[in-house]
This record gives C-alpha cells, sequence and structure tokens, in this order.
C-alpha cells in the first residue's frame, strides 16, 4: 500500500470512515409537509446542531410563532424568509453511522420546474410526498415524472399526514397502488412507499407503533440501505478527456497522460479503446488513479489514462471501447427542460455542452412541448419558456458522440448555452428515453378506452 | 489486479456484493478533482484562495493530486487582514515554497495605511478583505478563482453554485444563479466578470477532517489543543494581539484550546479542547453539538444574513 493509497480501512479513522455516499431529492410543497419532514430527517438524525437550533428558534419568535419552524432551516436567502417561500435548490448535508447523504431540498411548485430537474439530475433517490387526505394529485404525477424523466433510479413514495387519516392501512395502500401504477408506466425502476407522519415522527426515523399493519422500513432506513451503486461493469465504458497532463520534467521527459473522470462503466489496463470523434484506436497502458498505478477503474473516479500510441488528443475527446456502439452525429433529438427565463426558439443559435466538448448548435425545430401533470402532448408550441419540458431537434457544428440519456445519464445529457452571455439556456436527455414513454402510455390509455385512469 | 485498491472497495461496498463501491471520502476526492480539471480546461488565468486554513489546504492537496506528475497549473492568492495567525502564515508560506508555487498577498494593511479603507469601530477586519481581493482579481486579470467554501457552513452558502458566476463588481446575485445539472459546469462569463469555484462544496467540516487524516495532510499547529493566553469577549475565547485585545476590563487567563475555524484573529474563538491529535479531533467533532461558524465565528453572529450580505459584496 503505497502512502497515497485510498484505503480507509487502515487508517483508523475509525467509526464514520467506511461509509457510502448517497445523493437524494425531496420533492414536495410546504402544504405537503416536504419541510417538516426534512427538518425531522435533519434533526431525529442529530443533524441539526444546536446552536442552529437557537437561531430558527430566536427567528420564529421574532416572526410570532410559538413553536421553531423547521422550515425555516432550509430557507436560507432573506427573500426566501421573508416571502415564506423557497427559491431555489438548497443542500443539506447529514450522516448516518451508516452512511453520508446529500440532500437537494427542491421546492415543488410548477414555476420550479427546473429546481426539480436541478436537484433530480445528481440523485440516485428521489423522495415524492404526498398529503395522505388529498392522495396523487397533478402535483404528485409532476413530480414523478420529474423522478422518471431524470431517470433516478430509486424512488420513494411518502405518504404523509397518516395521523390526519386515523392510521388506516386502507388510505395508504389506495395511494401507493395508484402512484406505483403511475409511475412505474412512466419506467421508475423502483417504487417504495412508506406511510408517515413527519409531524409526529411515524416511520420517518423510527418505526411507528401506530401503523402496526406496517411491516417495511422508515424513512432513513430506506434511505440507509438502498443500493447506491449498481455494478457498473454492464454500462458503456465513457471517459471523456478534461485535461492533457504533460509534465515535460528532467525525470517525466516523456509522460502524456488523459485526465478526466470516468462517467460511466470500467476501463482496465490492456482495453482496446477508440477516440471519438476521429476514430483512431489504441490500448490503455496504465490507469493512475490519483497518485497509485491501479489495473481498473470504474465510475465515477477521476483518473489518468495513458495509451500505447502517441494519438492527437485534447480536451472534449471521448475514449470509450474500441467496439463502442456510440456513434458520433451532427444531428441530435433530444428531451429537454428549459431552465432560462428568456425562451428558446426554432433558429435559434447556441452553444451544446457535452461531456467536456462545447461546439455550436442550431435549434432546428421544437416538435412538442409536454404537460409534465398529465403528460398531454402539445404539437408544435412555437416555443420552450422556463420550466416547459419539450422535445427538441438539433444540428451540431460538429459530431458528437452522444448516448442515449436511458443508457449514461452522465454522456446522454448536454447543456444548450447562448452564446452572448453564457447563460445556461436548457438542460438536454438525448433519445427519446421518457417522451416514448409517455407517448405509450397515452397510447394505451387511449386503446383501454373508458377504462383510462383520470390523467 | 494490484494492490490493496481492489480488495479495500469490496470491503466498502459490502452493501451490494459489488467489486465496484466507493467510499464518501473517494467520491468527494473524485468529484472535487473533476471541478480542478474542468477550470484547468477551461479559463485562462485560475488562482487559488490560499489562505493556510485547513479548507484552503485540503483545497490545495486535492489540486496538487489533480495534475500529478505535472506542476500545478494554478497561483495562490491571500488576503492577509494583518492580523493573521502567526502559525497560519508560517505554514501558508512554507508549503507555497515547498510546491513552488507564485503566492501573492493582498494586504488590507496597505488599504488601511493609504486610506481607501477605513478601521471598523469594532476591530474585525473580515469583511475589510472584500476591496483588495476584488482588486487583486482586476489587476492579475484572474478568471476563476478558487474558495474553499462549503454548503454546510453556513446556510447562505447552501444555495450557491460549485461555478458561481460575478460580475465586475465581484458581487453574487442569488437570483440570477444558473442552474447547475449533472456534473456539467458553465464557466463562460464575459471579460471582466469572473467565476467563483467551490470544489469543497459537497464536504463537511467531519469529511475535511476524515481526509486530512487519510492524507495525512499536515496543519498549522493551531488546529490542535494547545495551552494559550485567551480572554472573553462576546462568549468567545479570543487571543490577544496587536488588533485590539484585550481591554482594561477583560483578563487573559491560560486555558487548553485549539481552532475549529481560522480567520482574523479579532473574530475567530478558540474552544477549550484537549484534543492533541487528529483521532481525537474527529471524536471531538462528531460529538460536537455546535456548528464550526457558531462555535468560533463573532462575525456570523451579527445578524441573520450576514454571510449573505457579505457574499453578495463580493465576500468569498
Amino acid at each position: 500500500m503505497s502512502s497515497t493509497g485510498t484505503s480507509t480501512i487502515d487508517t483508523g479513522d475509525a467509526a464514520l470512515a467506511a461509509t457510502s455516499l448517497l445523493r437524494f431529492a425531496t420533492a414536495g410543497s410546504v402544504d405537503d409537509g416536504k419541510s417538516t419532514l426534512v427538518g425531522r430527517l435533519l434533526h431525529d438524525s442529530k443533524s441539526v446542531l444546536t446552536d442552529q437550533l437557537e437561531a430558527v428558534e430566536r427567528a420564529s419568535l421574532d416572526r410570532g410563532q410559538d413553536a421553531p419552524d423547521l422550515a425555516l432551516l432550509t430557507d436560507g436567502l432573506r427573500a426566501e424568509r421573508e416571502q415564506g417561500i423557497t427559491i431555489d435548490v438548497a443542500y443539506r448535508y447529514f450522516a448516518t453511522p451508516r452512511r453520508r447523504f446529500i440532500l437537494a431540498d427542491t421546492p415543488g411548485h410548477v414555476q420550479y420546474t427546473r429546481n426539480m430537474v436541478t436537484g433530480a439530475s445528481t440523485a440516485e433517490l428521489a423522495v415524492v410526498l404526498v398529503d395522505a387526505r388529498n392522495g396523487v394529485v397533478e402535483q404528485t404525477r409532476r413530480h414523478a415524472a420529474v423522478a422518471a424523466l431524470l431517470r433516478v433510479p430509486h424512488v420513494v413514495l411518502a405518504v404523509n399526514k397518516m395521523d390526519l387519516v386515523d392510521y388506516r392501512e386502507g388510505v395508504f395502500a389506495a395511494i401507493a397502488a395508484e402512484f406505483t401504477r403511475y409511475a412505474g408506466e412512466l419506467g421508475v425502476p423502483e417504487i417504495t412507499a412508506i406511510p408517515i407522519s413527519a409531524l409526529q415522527g411515524d416511520n420517518v426515523v423510527t418505526a411507528s407503533a401506530r401503523m402496526d399493519w406496517y411491516g417495511g422500513p422508515t424513512v432513513l432506513e430506506h434511505l440507509e440501505t438502498v443500493p447506491v451503486s449498481h455494478d457498473p461493469s454492464g454500462d458503456p465504458a465513457r471517459f471523456p478527456v478534461q485535461y492533457v497532463i504533460r509534465p515535460q520534467t528532467p525525470e517525466l521527459p516523456d509522460y502524456r497522460g488523459y485526465a478526466g473522470q470516468i462517467a460511466s462503466g470500467v476501463f482496465r489496463t490492456g482495453d482496446r479503446i477508440t477516440v471519438l470523434p476521429s476514430g483512431r484506436t489504441s490500448t490503455v497502458e496504465g490507469i493512475d488513479a490519483l497518485g497509485q498505478s491501479v489495473d481498473v477503474a470504474w465510475a465515477p473516479q477521476s483518473v489518468t489514462l495513458r495509451l500505447a500510441d502517441d494519438l492527437d488528443i485534447s480536451r472534449g475527446d471521448l475514449i470509450a471501447p474500441a467496439q463502442a456502439s456510440v456513434r458520433p452525429s451532427q444531428d441530435q433529438t433530444a428531451t429537454v427542460c428549459h431552465v432560462a427565463d428568456r425562451p428558446l426558439k426554432p433558429g435559434d443559435r447556441v452553444l451544446l455542452k457535452h461531456a467536456t466538448r462545447t461546439v455550436k448548435a442550431i435549434v432546428k425545430d421544437i416538435p412538442s412541448r409536454l404537460t409534465l401533470d398529465d403528460l398531454s402532448q402539445h404539437p408544435v408550441p412555437g416555443e420552450l419558456v422556463a420550466n416547459d419540458i419539450g422535445r427538441v431537434v438539433l444540428r451540431t457544428a460538429e459530431a458528437l458522440p452522444i448516448d442515449a440519456y436511458a443508457d449514461s445519464r452522465r454522456t446522454g445529457s448536454f447543456l444548450l448555452i447562448d452564446p452572448a452571455d453564457g447563460t445556461t439556456l436548457t438542460a438536454g436527455m438525448a433519445g427519446d428515453a421518457f417522451a416514448e414513454a409517455a407517448r405509450d402510455v397515452k397510447e394505451a390509455e387511449a386503446a383501454a378506452d373508458d377504462e383510462g385512469w383520470d390523467f | 489486479m494490484k494492490g490493496t485498491r481492489m480488495t479495500t472497495a469490496t470491503v466498502r461496498a459490502g452493501e451490494t456484493g459489488s467489486p465496484y463501491g466507493l467510499s464518501h471520502l473517494e467520491v468527494l476526492e473524485s468529484e472535487a478533482v473533476h471541478i480542478f480539471r474542468e477550470v484547468a480546461g477551461e479559463f485562462e488565468r485560475p488562482v487559488i484562495l490560499y489562505s493556510g486554513g485547513k479548507d484552503s489546504i485540503v483545497m490545495l492537496h486535492l489540486a496538487l493530486k489533480a495534475f500529478a506528475p505535472a506542476p500545478l497549473p494554478f497561483s495562490l492568492l491571500h488576503v492577509d487582514t494583518g492580523h493573521n495567525f502567526p502559525e497560519v502564515l508560517h505554514h501558508r508560506d512554507h508549503q507555497a515554497a515547498h510546491h513552488n508555487l507564485r503566492l501573492h498577498i493582498a494586504h488590507v494593511q496597505d488599504y488601511i495605511d493609504d486610506g481607501r479603507l477605513r478601521e471598523r469601530p469594532d476591530g474585525t477586519r473580515n469583511p475589510l478583505q472584500t476591496l483588495p481581493l476584488l482588486d487583486t482579481i482586476t489587476t492579475h486579470r484572474f478568471d476563476a478563482v478558487f474558495g474553499g467554501g462549503r454548503r454546510d457552513e453556513e446556510k447562505a452558502r447552501a444555495k450557491e453554485r460549485v461555478f458561481s458566476l460575478r460580475d465586475e463588481f465581484g458581487t453574487w446575485n442569488p437570483r440570477r444563479q444558473r442552474p447547475e445539472l449533472w456534473q456539467l459546469y458553465n464557466g463562460r462569463h464575459s471579460p471582466g466578470e469572473h467565476v467563483r469555484v467551490f470544489p469543497l462544496s459537497n464536504w463537511t467540516e467531519l469529511d475535511v477532517w476524515q481526509y486530512i487524516a487519510h492524507e495525512k495532510i499536515e496543519l498549522p499547529t493551531i488546529y490542535y489543543a494547545h495551552t494559550r493566553q485567551v480572554f472573553h469577549r462576546h462568549g468567545m475565547w479570543l487571543a490577544p494581539g496587536d488588533w485590539g485585545g484585550p481591554h482594561d476590563h477583560e483578563t487573559l487567563q491560560t486555558r487548553h484550546v485549539r481552532y475549529r475555524t481560522v480567520g482574523d484573529m479579532s473574530c475567530t474563538g478558540a474552544v477549550d479542547s484537549h484534543a492533541d491529535t487528529i483521532d481525537k479531533v474527529i471524536t471531538e467533532i462528531t460529538a460536537s453539538r455546535l456548528t464550526e461558524r457558531g462555535a468560533t465565528r463573532a462575525d456570523d453572529k451579527l445578524s441573520e444574513a450576514a454571510m449573505e450580505d457579505r457574499k453578495r459584496e463580493g465576500y468569498f
């Protein structure tokens, strides 16, 4: 073991060293009790410290509230506190002895779809909240659609306010069944429904004594045990080159390494690779993993690859297995979420950033807009405005090796950027991913005729 | 298959049975390295804010790893309030020399001497750092400025982006931030603007200490428990110095203390501690019921939005 080794086992930094990391997002509105749930997760896992709690108590008193308002823990900006709303994604950090958590806490209202999309883009799990008294409503369907669209692998349905429906199993079971069917048809691979009362603390951190009919995990137990990483060996191996490392020192006159973060899959020494878009091939001669030489590395490790041949490779190139299925193309079709205040229109000249490459692009067409509440398609919308989800056809100045988002979240995603001032305009997911599924649902529903559910 | 990497990863990934697990520190390290390399690839003149405090030391360590075996393609910048702990300045200079790095120093004292800044009645110089910082960024045309800020530190910071665009006045407008999706950072900016970059955004205080332990990173001695003469003010133990303490009614006493954060001596308090090794420090932090800023920073107690206000003006 070299001194720069990455083992966390042998250094003696005990208790919390061997933990994994889970990034998750919560979506819901104040009315659903989202802030209360987040506050309780933080509070009951002892992640809120005395001075933070005192500050919240002080601020609550100043506002004339009797009890500390846990929502104030997550509302960071002055305007948010003054208006009692959440404007932006807030990131929260907490840990249990088993796991470290990064929570993207996103406001759930329709005008903040872009924030939900932002939070879900890096999440491995999404918590969707519903009020047990209202069941699955438009907003719930929108949240499920965002999770499905962004390909969040695990979704938790937290049926909140069970105390207000007398902790009745039937209420929970009906909501869970409806949601599971809906999200399942959107392609959400795993759905876990949990009956909770965030206010009373039932099934958030500790198991409820008032719902003995429920035998599943509490929210925190589920967060602690859900698998954070699936086996990357089945994923397409993708390595976007960030930077070329050439020390050119007397000791290392010929060292030439390609630095980057493995976006997907596994790389091994001896692998035959191809460099895209040029198509030149070589062999992985060595992998330097931040100070030690290794024979195998996987996503999301940051490493430096050394190749057997001297190729002309620079930032923006993508290294993939020689037999990689992805073919660089100048024509792209994608599902996008428009995030800027100025609209996106056919004919717009933009920049497209994919992995480590930024190229010019033209918006050729915007064939449809999608309403997330009911998944209805609106053909030829003419433009996409902030928080719109739609289909976009693009032509890029150079061929790009963009994967289908369904195959790789990291190399199937891109940004559209305003070349004039650098504003991030649109977040894109290549391929037919979600819109196809949605269309299938609509068609299935149309075919089912009178048996269709209430979209 | 060489070495122990695979083996230890297997132990860690026990939950899935996959040999491809990574610990939370490995994931955070990889993310920070990715951020450093993105900036190196997309900016002309990046600089690392380097005070000799633990977060900036960890940043430098990560940056060196990101480009090894090549030298670091960035220089360092410190805004010296004139009230810094000598042990920390010594560490700063030693590290810069050891890694053969260019260190730019902007002195708040120079600004006070020629009248561009005036001393505040409370004696703290933390807010006075903003002007020298912005001047230095302009003079050297730095287009990316790495800061050690972490989102867990303070609630205004919780809404900060990894790439945070600043206009020519250095101001931060929380309503005009770019949404940041996936790991696609948008660093485009106009001439005169710059981008503040926070590679430790997703780290907590505990992560930083665990990483320091794991990587055996050397820190200024004041982070570990030692005996020191201190006096009590505003609920904190402050160290005496030219900056204006103690006053007549304040008495010095000798205590066992250490520093959880390191900044301007006038507003950085020591905490009572016997944690003189890194393992003891980690144990102490794990048990602490106070945040590091709550325990040690007078400047953040000024108002509910103290940090937000300073950030808007171009503070770190």
